[in-house]
């Protein structure tokens, strides 16, 4: 069991926020929205999924939701975010629409993806996210190559790049930090450490104790935040963002956080202990980023429960969209997408476009 | 025409499409300073600088993984994989992320790479640098695969397919790189998906690619010297593949003979096979011969080797046996 490790404080050393007290309400009810939209959408998710309404495999991203709201609160349009197997806090965070995601997770040809990836491999590329993906790790490259794309290309642009403790144990964790580090690339790397690799505690599995250690090997700064604090996890993206725009090369940021459910779906979470799930649960992000805006006037109960009915209402109107109004994909079109420019005729791949 | 070396034509497709695309660029594991391991990338480095020139770590997964993303970011990169057999260390990145990104996006983003490498045996450096690994890519869909056998082709293909925008596994041979062709110095470029008739015939069709498809070639002549008048046809991408050309050739002679470098269980060729019985079972006069490397890793002493790899005397034997003259 992983008791201790769950009593493990962040070792933050994050200031005071740069621009804390100088956020509007609007934004700051902002972000504590899309935060309960994420809870919302993951709730619904396990319970379609417990119902067999939803098909196949979904990671839910409940008890994290402040690592993807306060990172991506902290990037503008010319920048870009790769994701993960438990992406759709991501992909909330970055503007996408409950109606849209809802459908691909369904499978249903309204989605982002046209039903083709589902939870697993959803992108809302318009949004400039460039994905979420199967594979433990395999979006740490990707990322990677797009920061040396927007280096090349001058833009300003940043990357986050999301991904799991679990996933910094992998070989190309290892390989993109090396390169990222070497070329300045401007890229922060994320790890939203949850504590479990599916089931195995980090602290079985990992030969460090903090993930952000491993920066040092990378020449880059890393830092431990807490990943249950909103405007923490913001301000240390936006240090690092900065320091990446300027061409100082990437950070690696920890996020200690927490994922309330199992792995998936089929989990019945015997690796760890009540006790543990109980301490998490009262560090929830939502409760602690509403606790303070209630205390600082920002919102008031009534306007809370507004908030809720709203955020509630637009869950029901996903929901229905998804699973009432839209349609299955056309089976006709399974073979659609695989190249561009090329499809598939009777004999093999033939041209759709001459280029010039 | 100028005669040129096939590196040189691989060198002169960067250089031409550096011109005139800037967001083509080079990296790889000793692409810049040296030229590359194989002397393909020679002249780019000065030519280019080191901001596109790059030489990378010795970290394969990031080299195919950091090509994917800045393809999806509007960049046209060519990266470099050693060898083949170091596609091992890249195939996540290649096979999931760069060739499935598109489909299961939903047809919302493209992956205009190319990844240049090379396999093949002949210098007796064993299974870990002389395998021909291309089945295992074709399995996969979302991506090309492309395999010049003469300098005209490296360097016309290689145009294209920088220009192409899907992901592309480039596959170039070692025992080619020194060998000369005729290259036009005027621009062209070759449809991917086009087999090259090289020598026609009536008598039986014999379809290769990559080195093989020289030794085909080879086979022809020989058999030629028979009486035997053998079609030649050299593929140039396995992915678009032009199975026309290859239906259209066994429907004239009725026999079929499929050469390959790569290990027999499972090869390629197979595909052809099971295509062609699809096709045009009822045109075969003869069963269809394959010729492929024998089921061993690819060993090192240079008698071990030429056992091992399929030589044109063996194509000769085997198309004399669709013709009932062994």
């Amino acid at each position: 069991m992983a008791k201790s490790r769950a009593k493990v404080k962040p070792k933050s050393k994050a200031k005071p926020a740069p621009e804390g007290g100088k956020l509007s309400k609007e934004f700051k009810v902002g972000l504590l929205r899309r935060m309960m939209e994420i809870r919302a959408f993951e709730d619904k998710v396990f319970e379609l999924l417990a119902r067999n309404v939803l098909q196949g495999a979904s990671h839910v991203y409940a008890g994290q939701e402040a690592v993807a709201v306060g990172a991506c609160s902290a990037i503008g349009k010319r920048d870009y975010i790769t994701s993960t197997h438990r992406g759709h806090g991501h992909c909330l965070a970055m503007g996408a629409d409950l109606k849209l995601m809802m459908a691909e997770l369904c499978g249903k040809a309204t989605g982002y993806c046209k039903g083709r990836g589902g939870s697993m491999h959803i992108a809302d590329v318009s949004s400039r996210n460039l994905g979420a993906t199967g594979i433990v790790g395999g979006n740490i490259p990707v990322g990677t190559g797009a920061a040396l794309a927007v280096q090349m290309q001058k833009t300003g642009g940043v990357v986050l790049c999301f991904f799991g403790d679990g996933a910094s144990n992998e070989g190309v964790f290892h390989e993109s930090l090396n390169m990222a580090g070497k070329w300045k690339l401007p890229v922060v790397y994320i790890c939203e450490n949850n504590l479990y690799g599916m089931s195995v505690a980090l602290e079985r599995a990992c030969a460090v104790a903090d993930i952000a250690a491993r920066a040092s090997a990378y020449a880059m700064p890393g830092a431990c935040v807490d990943g249950q604090r909103v405007l923490e996890v913001r301000d240390a993206v936006l240090e690092a963002i900065e320091r990446a725009r300027k061409g100082d090369g990437p950070t690696l940021i920890e996020a200690k956080t927490y994922r309330y459910r199992g792995h998936s779906r089929s989990d019945p979470r015997v690796y760890r202990t009540k006790e543990e799930e109980a301490y998490w649960h009262e560090r929830d992000p939502i409760t602690l980023f509403k606790e303070d805006l209630l205390r600082d006037g920002t919102l008031t109960p009534k306007a809370f429960e507004k908030l809720q009915a709203e955020v509630d209402k637009a869950l029901a109107d996903a929901e229905k969209f998804a699973i009432e109004e839209s349609p299955w994909p056309d089976p006709a079109e399974v073979m659609d997408d695989v190249y561009a420019g090329w499809v598939e005729g009777e004999r093999g791949l033939v041209r759709t476009e001459t280029k010039g | 025409m100028p005669v040129i070396m096939y590196r040189e034509a691989v060198r002169d497709a960067l250089a031409e499409e550096m011109r005139r695309d800037e967001r083509v660029f080079v990296m790889g594991e000793d692409v810049a300073i040296y030229g590359g391991a194989y002397s393909a990338t020679q002249g780019l480095y000065e030519e280019f600088g080191e901001a596109r020139v790059r030489d990378t770590a010795i970290s394969e997964a990031v080299i195919a993984g950091a090509a994917t993303g800045a393809a999806m970011c509007g960049m046209r990169p060519v990266a470099e994989i050693m060898y083949v057999d170091f596609m091992t260390l890249a195939m996540d990145q290649f096979v999931n992320q760069a060739g499935k990104n598109r489909y299961m996006f939903g047809g919302k983003t493209t992956v205009p790479m190319v990844l240049r490498t090379e396999g093949g045996a002949g210098r007796c450096i064993a299974a870990h640098h002389s395998q021909s690994l291309e089945a295992w890519f074709v399995h996969a869909p979302g991506v090309f695969v492309v395999m010049p056998s003469t300098p005209y082709d490296a360097k016309g293909l290689l145009k294209t397919c920088i220009r192409d925008d899907n992901p592309i596994l480039f596959i170039e041979h070692k025992m080619l790189y020194n060998t000369k062709g005729e290259v036009p110095t005027e621009e062209y470029l070759i449809p991917l998906g086009e087999a090259a008739v090289r020598r026609e015939g009536k008598d039986v069709t014999i379809v290769s690619y990559s080195r093989m498809a020289l030794r085909a070639e080879e086979a022809g002549k020989a058999l030629a010297e028979e009486g035997i008048e053998a079609e030649v046809i050299d593929l140039r991408c396995l992915r678009p593949l032009d199975m026309d050309r290859v239906l259209e050739s066994v429907k004239k002679t009725g026999r079929l003979v499929l050469a390959s470098e790569a290990y027999k269980n499972a090869n390629f060729v197979c595909e052809i096979i099971a295509r062609v019985q699809e096709h045009a079972f009822d045109d075969l006069d003869a069963p269809i011969e394959r010729v492929c490397a024998a089921d061993c890793p690819v060993p090192m002493s240079p008698v071990l080797e030429d056992e091992a790899i399929p030589r044109a005397d063996k194509i000769v034997a085997a198309a004399k046996r669709t013709l009932g003259k062994a």
